[in-house]
């Protein structure tokens, strides 16, 4: 978010951008970069929901982790946002969501005291829901996160590579060992592909991301390849080359600028997809020790244990799985939406600005609505 | 280079030839992954063994061996058609055999209720794109795809089931009368004339088939969902309205139908999540199937019923991507054999 965005919005109506001087090879500050992601944002109610939501999970995720410490460095005691221990065994044992009553009450125009000691209930043996779902929310969305990024890590330098260096004797065998690598591993189901690998490798919270990353970078290298393959053949890397660019500068400067785009959409998507996995991983009982909160667990266990007469023990993390998931996926598939060239002029008929050129369409194209 | 019966032979004879070095790359990663990670799974299988008796089982299974040696004397046996042994000394491949058409037939009904209403809702969505009937569908989808497939089958079996009075487990309600020659619950019952045990059979397959179809609904409603979109501008469907023809024939019968040579190719993408969700489904749903045949011996350290599964599982993955090549290239004229 560094860095002033060149056209300061006018007070009160839409920003107006001043027309500037073209320059050769296009470059955005920051703050046009958030003004287009805004002005994307605004044109779709779900995508802006999806932002939303992802917004504050990650917000209240940071606070799950940042604020015990912060805490207890400043006031000499820590406090936490989590309500309650998530392991600590509570007094009272098996309550149901504690507003329940008072939202019954209603109807029968006597209402019952407001209690929200416990808003989603306690288990078995009085651990507070709500601050179990809560201390599970940094891991699941952590290891998506992080698993994202590293599978875009490998998969996407392995992708570079097989896309970008294939001429040569060496570049082409390497490029084909690492397709065939690629293949192989993409032969594979997914999630049979990481439960067998977390079932060996161990049972542990190690396991399991070592196999969440193997079932995941190959799909990356496909991506990037491909992208690579489209990227390499533009008259701007000629124009890069013959202008004596390094390779190494066309590569930083040209390529990953344009596997950006892509990538940013893959990655929303897949984070969802990846906490999916994980929490299938954990349902089976082999990700998380029992005493760890993750949701995944959590519905396998209240569902082993009690479920028909206690519903709160199940949706409680199953919808926190759940509202994770669509927010990443509503950010992710709006994202699509804008960044899809063939969607692409369709979004900017809507939400052009007055100033901006006419974008000329390309012969062939459909002209006129429908 | 053609469209003749003989070009689609070749081309289906070489992209079975391209699977044997992916397959045995499959292998080979499974055998080394499994074999390395626990070297002597014997500890595992008898938790509460003595010393001798944990020698005993490493001589019979061959783990004292080097694992190249190992490695040899499975692949021999592989190519005889003899799959290893389970902890319990039981072949493994007729285990994974009888569980193959089961869970085909599993993933067959699952396919029928995604395409159905897939389809349905895309064309839903493509005529009302923008409005109202088309947030709701996207919602639905997004849900579809937000929702674990081991979330959405837990709902239904403890929450819809009962509700609706639907079975939630097993292939029938109590032990068939009749031979189970195919191992598919319907098909069984159909061959042996036994109509009450079809309809048994058929409703037993409703809530696991739906858990499957859940995941994957929302692909079908999208590629739909575009395609016609991409489809509706275009001339030759300004040429149908100008011929006078009614706005639903002109959206089913030429919109529709074109933009299905798209949603063909993307079934074929599906497989493989259908496939890794049938572990978690036939495990809820008691499906005897080769998912659950694979939830077991994955959890039991089971070496060769996981490698086994996971042959089975890359095989069934290849050959549903080349089934919907081959329908792509039957539907769309355009396409050669190459």
């Amino acid at each position: 978010m560094a860095g002033a965005s060149p056209t300061p919005p006018a007070e009160g109506g839409r920003p107006r951008r001043t027309p500037r001087p073209r320059r050769a090879i296009r470059t955005g500050t920051w703050g046009e970069v958030v003004f287009e992601a805004l002005r994307t944002l605004r044109s779709n109610p779900l995508t802006l929901a999806g932002f939303v939501l992802v917004v504050l999970l990650v917000g209240v995720a940071v606070l799950v982790v940042v604020v015990p410490p912060i805490t207890s460095t400043l006031f000499g005691h820590a406090y936490s946002i989590v309500p309650y221990d998530p392991n600590g065994i509570g007094q009272t044992t098996l309550v149901g969501p504690t507003w329940w009553p008072w939202w019954t009450g209603l109807f029968h125009l006597k209402p019952a005291p407001l209690d929200l000691s416990h808003p989603l209930g306690t288990d078995e043996l009085g651990r507070d829901i709500f601050s179990r779902v809560l201390a599970a929310l940094p891991l699941d969305l952590g290891i998506g996160m992080f698993i994202t990024l590293l599978s875009v890590a490998i998969g996407g330098g392995l992708g570079l590579i097989a896309g970008f260096w294939d001429q040569g004797r060496l570049g082409a065998a390497l490029s084909t060992v690492i397709l065939r690598v690629t293949d192989i591993f993409l032969a594979f189901p997914s999630l049979v592909l990481a439960l067998a690998l977390a079932a060996t490798l161990g049972r542990t919270l190690t396991a399991t991301l070592i196999a969440l990353t193997a079932t995941w970078w190959p799909y990356y290298v496909r991506i990037v390849r491909g992208e690579v393959l489209v990227i390499k053949h533009q008259g701007y890397i000629s124009a890069a080359r013959i202008a004596g660019e390094r390779e190494g500068s066309i590569v930083v400067r040209h390529v990953l600028r344009n596997l950006l785009e892509p990538l940013t959409v893959y990655a929303t998507l897949d984070i969802g997809s990846v906490i999916v996995t994980f929490s299938t991983i954990a349902f089976v009982g082999i990700a998380v020790p029992p005493n760890i909160p993750e949701w995944g667990s959590m519905i396998a266990y209240y569902e082993g244990l009690f479920y028909p007469s206690a519903v709160w023990l199940v949706f409680a993390p199953g919808l926190a799985i759940f509202v994770t998931v669509l927010g990443f996926s509503l950010l992710g598939d709006g994202l699509r939406d804008v960044l899809d060239p063939r969607t692409r002029r369709a979004f900017a008929r809507e939400t052009r600005s007055s100033t901006s050129p006419e974008p000329v369409p390309p012969l062939g194209a459909p002209v006129g609505e429908e | 280079m053609g469209r003749s019966l003989s070009d689609l032979g070749f081309f289906i004879g070489r992209r079975f030839l391209e699977m044997l070095p992916v397959l045995l790359g499959v292998i080979v990663l499974t055998f080394f992954f499994t074999h390395s990670a626990v070297p002597d799974p014997c500890g595992a299988w008898n938790p509460h063994a003595k010393a001798p008796v944990l020698a005993q089982c490493r001589k019979t299974f061959g783990f004292d061996q080097p694992l190249y040696i190992q490695f040899e004397k499975y692949i021999v046996q592989l190519v005889q058609g003899n799959w290893g042994t389970d902890q319990s000394g039981a072949q493994v491949f007729p285990l994974i055999a009888q569980g193959i058409p089961a869970t085909l037939e599993l993933v067959l009904a699952s396919l029928a209720i995604m395409v159905i209403f897939g389809i349905a809702l895309g064309v839903i969505a493509a005529q009302f794109s923008g409005r109202w009937p088309d947030h709701m569908i996207r919602v639905f989808y997004l849900s579809g795809w937000a929702a674990p497939t081991y979330l959405a089958a837990i709902i239904l079996a403890v929450v819809i089931g009962p509700t609706f009075g639907l079975p939630t487990g097993g292939e029938y309600s109590v032990n068939p009368p009749f031979p189970q020659p195919t191992h598919m619950s319907v098909v069984d019952a159909l061959l042996a004339g036994n109509l009450p045990f079809v309809g048994d059979a058929l409703v037993h397959l409703i809530l696991p088939a739906t858990a499957l179809a859940f995941l994957n609904l929302g692909i079908i409603t999208r590629m739909t969902r575009t395609s016609m979109l991409e489809i509706l501008p275009m001339d030759f469907v300004k040429g149908t309205r100008m011929k006078g023809l009614s706005e639903s024939n002109v959206l089913y019968r030429h919109v529709l139908r074109n933009s299905l040579i798209t949603t063909t190719t993307v079934l074929g993408f599906t497989a493989s999540g259908l496939l890794s969700s049938t572990v978690v489904v036939e495990e809820i749903f008691r499906w005897p199937g080769i998912g659950k045949y694979s939830f077991d011996a994955i959890v039991n350290y089971n070496f060769s019923g996981t490698i086994g599964v996971v042959i089975v599982f890359a095989i069934a993955v290849v050959v549903a991507n080349l089934i919907a090549d081959v329908l792509y290239g039957i539907l769309d004229p355009r396409v050669e054999w190459r």
